[in-house]
């Protein structure tokens, strides 16, 4: 069993249990909420101390905001133009219109290659699509080389972060791990020794296998390069040392000049791990004789992008750069993590992404998984107004919901048909008012509070008491004092 | 030193749906308050809702009636005031969207003649009035929930550190993570009540390290969950809205102790 999650974590949206349910493991281990929330306080502080110290930094969101607007207003000529770039220098662009799809191309270029083993730069969208476990059952080794997915990868254990996957396992968990697979057994968790452990793991991947899939951060249309960032320096391995690299990287990927990235990679990282630069940048375009991959493909991925394109109010979306600080300032992530989603993006945006990629059939829970308290949108890089898509597609599932059969006698559907027509009208809802407070004094104890309210309302008496309904409503208390007056 | 008033000032009050049911104190606070500042107030029998909860409920057609009954309630009022930052930020974040969608142009004209009208309390005092110190006095040591809304949708920033800055005998202490969700939510505190209630155990303990005998707000709302749950824990701190501690005067004290009984 493994030791950070007692309770099997399923981040397939399609079977994925409901976000409310999915998160009661979670709250109940006390190990991983303190993971969690050190981990995502950390980071928070890094960030708000590199954003602080940015006296432009409204204008650098405002800018980053506006060339993925750009982009998206215009992806397919954007699309068209990188692919013409990028063949040009030397590289096979492949459209994918699904995840089937995309698996299917990838799996093909290998066979190709008679790849045995393949070596991984951390890739969201492979996630995305379940890549390593259809590469696996088609007699393909997969190896992560990113310290975080490697940890995951040997510990069995599913993401919980977009940037730090692994940020719900701590030291001596990692450590636990690596000497039970690598065969460490006098391994300390000293991070030094952890550190050497891995590296000594690596080199002997990066120097024996020559194929590569990796990831895109940036697509850059003006010149078809792929632009890529990362810490450790094992992506940049992976994309100098294989004889072959296939990049996967969703539609939405691209922006439109090379001078975008002076902007795109200053708020990144920033927003992502803290940092002024990230350690290592990588850019290549097509491939270069004697230097590097001579063999180079780009998968573009679909997977119900277009649809969210098409979609005025959602289309912001997919302007995210997935640098995580929506779920790093998230008040509900900091209590569930990201398991809880049943996805492999999880926070704030995985809220809306998900459910969207999945064409709102699944995941819609996680709409409603958010207090709609605006700390995503304030941080968020590139201006994605997440509540606003919350809340678009949190109409959307009850337009769905409430032709159902099943819902017409939901408590919380009724209650809010109920309230809704006494509000339309004030003496109905005076009226009302005069009727739940007799109702509520049946529930009202000595103390003035209520402590325990049936349906619905036991939801709130679970952890909290309501005080008693006042005797005389404001609007009453008015009327005699205008009477008085008189 | 005398207290600053103004002249030929009139006020419609929003006393939303669940402040008139559950904490007319409030109301009754806002009044006291802005008529001892010189205000004439209104107060329309008729007004009920916002349209909040069914609008972050997703039930948009019944968030939109509401909108629609509001603006033809107010739209000839000089101003609107209304001592919920929530109720506020829903006018100004979710109307224009909701006539977009379902109203028409003479609704949206009237909308948004009126939409500047509209404050919440802190920035009626501070902005509307000019005036931050209103002549109260709260002899005790408070503790002000900066609430999301309020921040992050109104930004309100230190308007509300201004008001209380200027209550005579008023000790402010600063919450830890002061700007963090307390978790309610509206109906996500029953929807998720689970999460929203770990969201709420990890800000009440922020809350509690204040050592304030009382938490303030500019929401209601946010009270209701932090007041809930130091009820049910014995916590012995007190939640009470902002607008009646700044209702509150020397001869209140003098007279009787504060009139918040939650």
């Amino acid at each position: 069993m493994n030791p950070a999650s007692p309770d099997r974590v399923v981040l397939d949206p399609r079977f994925a249990p409901p976000f409310p349910q999915a998160a009661l493991p979670v709250l109940r281990n006390p190990q991983l909420r303190k993971n969690v929330a050190h981990a995502i306080d950390v980071i928070q502080a890094k960030r708000g101390k590199l954003v602080a110290e940015k006296t432009d930094w409204q204008a650098l969101r405002a800018a980053a905001s506006a060339i993925r607007s750009h982009a998206l207003e215009d992806l397919g000529t954007y699309l068209e133009q990188f692919e013409e770039r990028c063949t040009a220098a030397g590289g096979v662009v492949h459209w994918a219109a699904d995840a089937d799809e995309a698996r299917v191309i990838i799996l093909d270029l290998l066979r190709q290659e008679n790849a045995k083993e393949v070596i991984k730069i951390k890739n969201m969208t492979s996630a995305e699509i379940q890549l390593n476990p259809f590469l696996e059952a088609n007699g393909i080794n997969v190896f992560e080389t990113d310290l975080a997915e490697i940890i995951l990868q040997l510990g069995d254990e599913e993401p919980s972060h977009i940037v730090v996957p692994a940020l719900h396992v701590n030291r001596s968990q990692v450590r636990e791990i690596f000497a039970r697979r690598m065969g460490l057994e006098h391994l300390s968790d000293d991070p030094k020794e952890l550190t050497n452990a891995a590296r000594t793991y690596l080199r002997q991947k990066f120097l024996n296998i020559p194929t590569a899939i990796g990831g895109a951060n940036s697509l850059i249309a003006e010149t078809g390069s792929v632009a890529v960032v990362e810490s450790e320096g094992n992506g940049r391995m992976c994309l100098t040392l294989p004889h072959t690299l296939i990049t996967l990287a969703g539609i939405e990927k691209v922006i439109p000049r090379f001078r975008d990235l002076e902007v795109m990679l200053q708020v990144l990282a920033r927003s992502a791990t803290g940092e002024r630069m990230n350690p290592y940048t990588s850019l290549w375009t097509g491939v270069t004789p004697g230097d590097g991959p001579q063999r180079f493909h780009v998968v573009l991925l679909d997977n119900g992008r277009s649809s969210i394109l098409a979609k005025p109010k959602e289309r912001q979306t997919l302007k995210c750069i997935r640098c995580a600080a929506c779920m790093n300032a998230c008040p509900v992530y900091r209590q569930t993590g990201g398991h809880a989603y049943g996805s492999v993006y999880p926070g704030p945006i995985g809220a809306i992404l998900t459910p969207q990629l999945m064409k709102m059939e699944h995941a819609q829970s996680l709409p409603f998984a958010s207090s709609l308290c605006g700390a995503c949108y304030e941080v968020c890089p590139v201006k994605i107004n997440i509540p606003e898509v919350l809340l678009e597609l949190r109409a959307q599932v009850v337009n769905q919901e409430r032709k159902l059969a099943g819902r017409i006698f939901d408590p919380m559907y009724m209650g809010l048909r109920v309230a809704n027509f006494l509000f339309s009208n004030a003496g109905r809802f005076h009226l009302a008012q005069r009727l739940g407070r007799i109702g509520a004094r049946l529930f009202t104890r000595k103390d003035g509070w209520m402590h325990s309210l049936p349906s619905v309302g036991g939801k709130w008496t679970q952890t909290r008491d309501l005080r008693g309904l006042p005797s005389q409503n404001f609007h009453e208390w008015w009327a005699a004092r205008d009477k008085g007056a008189k | 030193m005398s207290l600053q008033t103004v002249t030929s000032m009139h006020a419609s009050l929003f006393i939303t749906c669940y402040n008139d049911t559950l904490f007319p104190e409030t109301g009754r606070a806002v009044v006291r308050l802005l008529e001892r500042l010189g205000v004439e107030l209104e107060f329309n029998q008729r007004q009920t809702c916002c349209g909040q909860m069914h609008a972050n409920t997703g039930f948009r057609f019944e968030a939109f009636a509401q909108a629609k009954r509001f603006i033809h309630l107010y739209k000839d009022a000089e101003a609107v005031v209304a001592p919920s930052s929530s109720c506020v930020a829903m006018m100004r974040d979710q109307y224009p969207g909701l006539i977009e969608e379902l109203g028409n142009e003479d609704l949206r004209r009237e909308f948004e003649a009126l939409l500047p009208r509209v404050y919440e309390l802190s920035e009626y005092l501070i902005d509307k009035l000019g005036i931050e110190d209103v002549g109260s006095y709260f002899p005790h040591r408070v503790a002000y929930h900066a609430s999301c809304h309020g921040v992050r949708a109104l930004h309100l920033g230190e308007r509300p550190y201004k008001l209380l800055a200027k209550v005579g005998g008023l000790e402010l202490v600063p919450i830890p993570s002061a700007e963090r969700c307390c978790g309610f939510g509206g109906t996500f505190s029953v929807k998720n009540a689970e999460v929203s209630s770990a969201m709420l155990a990890a800000k009440l303990q922020d809350v509690v390290s204040t050592r304030a005998e009382y938490c303030t707000a500019l929401d209601n709302s946010c009270l209701m969950h932090l007041g809930g749950a130091m009820h049910r824990q014995y916590i012995g701190m007190k939640t009470i809205h902002l607008a009646e501690i700044l209702a509150s005067t020397q001869a209140d004290a003098e007279r009787f102790p504060v009139e918040a009984t939650r």
